[in-house]
């Protein structure tokens, strides 16, 4: 049932991100205590584990949050030194991340903000500068897609969004920016159920061969929208056990105490 | 006491990068000797050919200044040297070949229009695209007027104070120092003895001005202080908008500016003062840089007036000034919007004085204060309610945003309630940048630098709303380079 990470390497395409050995956390107080991860185009990966496993830290190293220390390991995407590039950088080259808890940006208008965003990675792309009238068409198309809006392009950042909207404003710049990698963060919680649907339907608008998806959730439920390729299992900051999608209905029926006893028993072995 | 004629030398200013406007125009100038007494004064009211008045009063400004002893205001919260006034130039002008002022546009030194068109105000009225009129005022002269013609198909009078003290006394006696008289303060009595031009402005009854009036302020010449005069005058039902930008070469010593503002509103009558300060800030260690004194009151003198005053406080060494407006009439309207930025060894004191007298009267003042560097910016307004001003009602709001961890921000409220009907309210905030706020814009792939002005811009939104559109594009310039140098 339960598959080593190495089971994977039968896997001969390009990865996208590889990590390896990589240990992190917050004022010298260690959260990921080694943890290697493979993943490769056109996959999706659900990492699951209960509170406090690290689940959050992982994807905000990986996204260069700089409250977070990098103790030890390595990682690669599309096989440069991710660790080495500054936050903003990481986006340019593809890296997003939707946040848990998107912070207000007072008096910064949505439209002013996506329209910085987009400059910023299609120059990176070599991309022209889109027009006024085709950037409004792109994101009023992105919006209706969440759901939302074009009321909100008026709006400062995030400043009065309910919950759902934050999420839905997080997976539409998903969609708005079109990243290589997307890294989501518990972007499910405290969605009713419709507003889950939403998000789910967007996330599997942006899956495709040439996109991946890291997705970092406490429940299985989102799983029953997003299909993903591979279910792992952070707990205390490892990786405990990774597997297909059957990996988080049996978690669903037993939780995570068994394997959290099985990875402690595995240790002292 | 023949003034000394030279020619300035295009000399290298220091960082010349980060102040683009620090350039020295190429023109001969009229200068005059150093120092200041009374002949200086007869020497600047013969040269502007004034009549016998205007004398007079310049030279009662003088003596009361005289009476202080040299002693300049210490209750602001800055610091600099004390300043020897008889260091600076009191009187420097560009000539045009043939020694005067020039007649029409036409005959303008090219160099200096190729100057004016650097500093993005071409002088050409062809070249102007959204119709603002400009008097451009090079150190002590007015160089140029825009639009004269157009303006005074309506009555409007746009043009030097200057030529306003020869072609108007009627209206300038009258309203000269009625409300900055030159007793009001130190800088305020220096300025009314040595003034030597500036803006006089009339709006004639029911007058809607068609076009912003602007006037460009440059200080060009090294040693000179820049004392200009504005005095703006809106009749009856009338109103205009009116705008000031103000630049300066980069000089290693301070320069100082001291100049007084006096508005005008009659009944029903509405002025809008917006103003871009930009005058050279310094170096990044604090060598050189404008020292900006300045006086600005209006008086809503008629029923259901309105002045509003909109400003953005970029440049200077150190900036003191507190644009006012004193509510006489009734239902009469006040407003004060101001962001001042400070960085580097930047010092800013700057806030308002709302004196309600009428009834029914209402003001509101949003400050903003940025702080970067070992910038020190402090609020510092008064509201004031007198007996008379039954139902008066006034909104403050004031907040601060620091960058770093070397500056500071403070806030001076004072108020002065005498009438028990009065409504007050006041709201004040202090924040920093947040990392989480930065964080998440640079996770969209926004530079660090591009980020952070994101949010100061932000921050200031409230106050660039207010500006016209005129001076919206260059006030998103002027934030940028203003904060360079503060990420990292």
């Amino acid at each position: 049932m339960v598959r080593r990470e190495t089971d994977m390497a039968e896997n001969k395409r390009e990865p996208v991100l590889v990590l390896r050995g990589l240990r992190a956390g917050i004022g010298g107080v260690e959260i990921l205590r080694g943890v290697d991860l493979t993943v490769h185009l056109g996959e999706v990966h659900a990492i699951m584990g209960p509170n406090g496993s690290g689940k959050s830290t992982l994807v905000n190293v990986l996204a260069g949050k700089p409250d977070y220390e990098v103790y030890a390991g390595e990682v690669y995407y599309r096989g440069r030194d991710l660790l080495s590039m500054p936050p903003d950088e990481r986006a340019r080259e593809g890296v997003f991340l939707a946040f848990q808890y998107p912070v207000e940006l007072p008096g910064v208008r949505l439209r002013e903000f996506l329209r910085a965003a987009l400059d910023a990675v299609r120059e990176h792309r070599g991309l022209e500068k889109l027009a006024v009238r085709d950037f409004n068409r792109l994101v009023q198309e992105k919006l209706r897609e969440m759901g939302m809006d074009a009321e909100f392009l008026k709006r400062n950042v995030n400043e009065g969004f309910s919950g759902g909207e934050k999420k839905r404003h997080e997976i539409m710049q998903l969609l708005l920016l079109d990243p290589t990698l997307a890294l989501l963060d518990e972007t499910d919680s405290g969605l009713d159920i419709d507003a889950l649907k939403v998000v789910a339907q967007g996330i599997n608008r942006f899956r495709g061969p040439d996109k991946a998806v890291v997705l970092v959730t406490h429940y299985q439920r989102i799983l029953n929208y997003v299909q993903p390729d591979y279910v792992h299992v952070l707990i205390d900051g490892r990786i405990v056990a990774s597997g297909g999608r059957e990996l988080a209905q049996e978690l669903e029926a037993k939780g995570y105490e068994w394997l959290r006893q099985a990875a402690e028993a595995g240790r002292r072995d | 006491m023949p003034p000394a004629r030279k020619v300035i030398s295009r000399e290298t200013g220091i960082e010349e990068k980060e102040y683009k406007w620090g350039f020295v125009i190429p023109v001969a100038a009229d200068v005059a000797p150093k120092g200041l007494n009374e002949d200086i004064i007869r020497l600047i009211s013969r040269k502007k050919e004034e009549p016998e008045w205007m004398l007079e009063w310049r030279l009662r400004a003088y003596r009361y200044w005289r009476s202080l002893g040299y002693v300049e205001p210490k209750w602001a919260k800055i610091h600099h040297p004390p300043i020897d006034f008889q260091d600076i130039v009191y009187y420097a002008a560009p000539l045009s070949r043939d020694g005067d002022r020039p007649k029409t546009l036409d005959d303008i030194d090219p160099e200096l229009k190729r100057a004016f068109d650097k500093l993005g105000i071409p002088l050409e009225e062809q070249k102007r695209l959204a119709g603002v009129a400009v008097d451009a005022v090079l150190d002590s002269v007015s160089v140029a007027t825009t639009f004269q013609k157009r303006l005074e198909e309506l009555g409007i009078i746009f043009c030097p104070i200057s030529e306003a003290i020869q072609k108007h006394p009627e209206l300038v006696r009258k309203y000269l120092g009625s409300v900055v008289p030159y007793t009001d303060n130190f800088y305020a009595a220096l300025n009314s003895a040595v003034f030597s031009d500036g803006t006089f402005v009339y709006v004639p009854p029911g007058v809607r001005c068609p076009m912003d009036l602007m006037t460009y302020f440059r200080i060009n010449e090294a040693e000179a202080g820049q004392f200009e005069r504005t005095l703006i005058i809106a009749d009856r039902g009338s109103y205009v908008s009116y705008l000031e930008g103000c630049t300066a070469p980069i000089r290693k010593k301070h320069q100082l500016h001291a100049a007084v503002v006096e508005l005008i509103a009659l009944e029903d009558a509405e002025i809008k003062y917006s103003t871009l300060q930009n005058w050279y800030p310094g170096d990044k260690e604090g060598r050189g840089g404008v020292y900006n004194f300045v006086t600005k009151r209006g008086i809503c003198l008629g029923k259901n007036s309105k002045i509003s005053w909109t400003q953005v406080e970029t440049g200077s060494a150190i900036t003191w000034k507190y644009p006012s407006v004193i509510l006489r009439g009734d239902n009469s309207v006040g407003e004060f919007y101001s962001v001042a930025l400070v960085n580097n060894y930047q010092q800013a004191d700057t806030g308002t004085k709302m004196v309600h007298m009428g009834k029914n009267t209402r003001s509101t003042i949003v400050a903003k204060g940025i702080s970067a560097g070992h910038g020190q910016n402090t609020y510092r307004g008064l509201v004031k309610i007198m007996p008379t001003a039954d139902g008066a009602r006034n909104f403050t709001r004031c907040d601060s945003l620091l960058i770093g961890s070397k500056c500071a921000a403070h806030t001076v409220p004072y108020l002065e309630v005498r009438n028990p009907t009065a409504r007050i309210e006041h709201e004040a905030t202090t924040s920093k940048i947040s990392d989480e706020q930065l964080f998440y814009l640079m996770s969209r792939g926004i530079s660090e630098e591009e980020a952070q002005y994101m949010i100061v811009h932000g921050f200031c939104r409230g106050v660039f709303q207010e500006l016209p559109f005129e001076f919206a594009m260059e006030v998103t310039q002027l934030l940028r380079v203003s904060l360079e140098g503060t990420v990292g």
